[in-house]
């Protein structure tokens, strides 16, 4: 079995630290000592590529669709804006 | 001219399309934002309605330093914050959240029970079109700050630059909520789509 040295990186903290990898938020060192944890475990490795696609998942939920009569209503506040704008003597 | 002036000119120059298409690319997102600070969602809708009326009106203020949706989303989560709150506001961020349950990890800290393989099966669901309802209903489960930091840079892809502009966050803590949010995302996905052993 590999001697951990004290300045290697375990599982459970490398877990922790994948949003300021992903961030670049890591020193250079930081990075290195993160890279190479990854480099020789492959559940790490695997956890990485899960919350890139856990990221990539959230951007492909849509907002629903608004409803025509939603928008209508917001629709009607910007006729009455721009009536406040014209001012009772018409002008801008 | 840069397209957020041009269409703040639009805008004052009463054309309702452009208005029309901002609403059609912001209400959803901005109500489903709201809804993180305020009691209820018929509270939100009308949060989400100020904040539409109190961007028309405050048009000529707007500078271009930020982009407009930006400036739209500071505007909400500032009349949000100011209707009231569903909650306390003030968790510390400091609290210390795993990211991976401990008892996964043996005594020297490495996977015991280690992350379960589902990418492909999230591939296959959200091609399906089966998935990406399911992620919004878990998003909207997440601790609010969690929830609000995660709709912002993940479902709305905004910088984390801009996220602590609308949410008026340190870079630090945007980034711890981020982490939470999406190691609390990744756990649910695993939990869901892990294959059948």
């Amino acid at each position: 079995m590999k001697l951990l040295r004290r300045r290697d990186l375990v599982c459970q903290q490398a877990v922790e630290l994948v949003t300021d990898y992903l961030e670049g938020n890591l020193s250079p060192r930081g990075r290195r000592r993160f890279e190479a944890h990854l480099s020789g475990c492959p559940h790490c490795t695997e956890y990485l590529a899960q919350m890139r696609e856990t990221i990539r998942l959230a951007g492909r939920v849509e907002p629903e669709d608004l409803t025509p009569q939603a928008r209508d209503e917001i629709v009607d506040l910007y006729r009455r804006w721009r009536s406040e704008q014209s001012g009772p003597s018409g002008q801008e | 001219m840069h397209p957020d002036f041009e269409l703040v000119s639009a805008l004052r120059s009463g054309d309702e399309r452009a208005f029309t298409v901002l609403v059609e690319r912001y209400h959803e997102p901005m109500l489903a934002l709201a809804v993180s600070f305020v009691p209820s969602r018929a509270v939100a809708e009308e949060v989400v309605q100020d904040t539409w009326l109190a961007a028309l009106r405050g048009l000529g203020t707007f500078e271009g330093r930020s982009s407009l949706k930006t400036w739209l989303f500071r505007i909400l989560v500032n009349r949000a914050r100011s209707t009231g709150s569903k909650e306390q506001r003030s968790i510390p961020v400091a609290d210390p959240e795993p990211s991976v349950d401990p008892s996964r990890f043996n005594g020297d800290g490495g996977w015991a029970d280690p992350p379960e393989h589902w990418i492909e099966a999230a591939e296959r669901r959200i091609v399906a079109g089966k998935l990406a309802g399911q992620v919004r209903v878990w998003i909207d489960d997440l601790p609010a700050r969690q929830r609000e930091v995660v709709l912002l840079r993940d479902v709305e892809g905004m910088s984390s630059e801009d996220v602590c502009t609308v949410l008026a966050l340190t870079e630090g803590n945007q980034r711890v909520l981020l982490h939470r949010g999406r190691s609390r995302l990744r756990q649910l996905l695993e939990n869901e789509l892990r294959e059948v052993r």
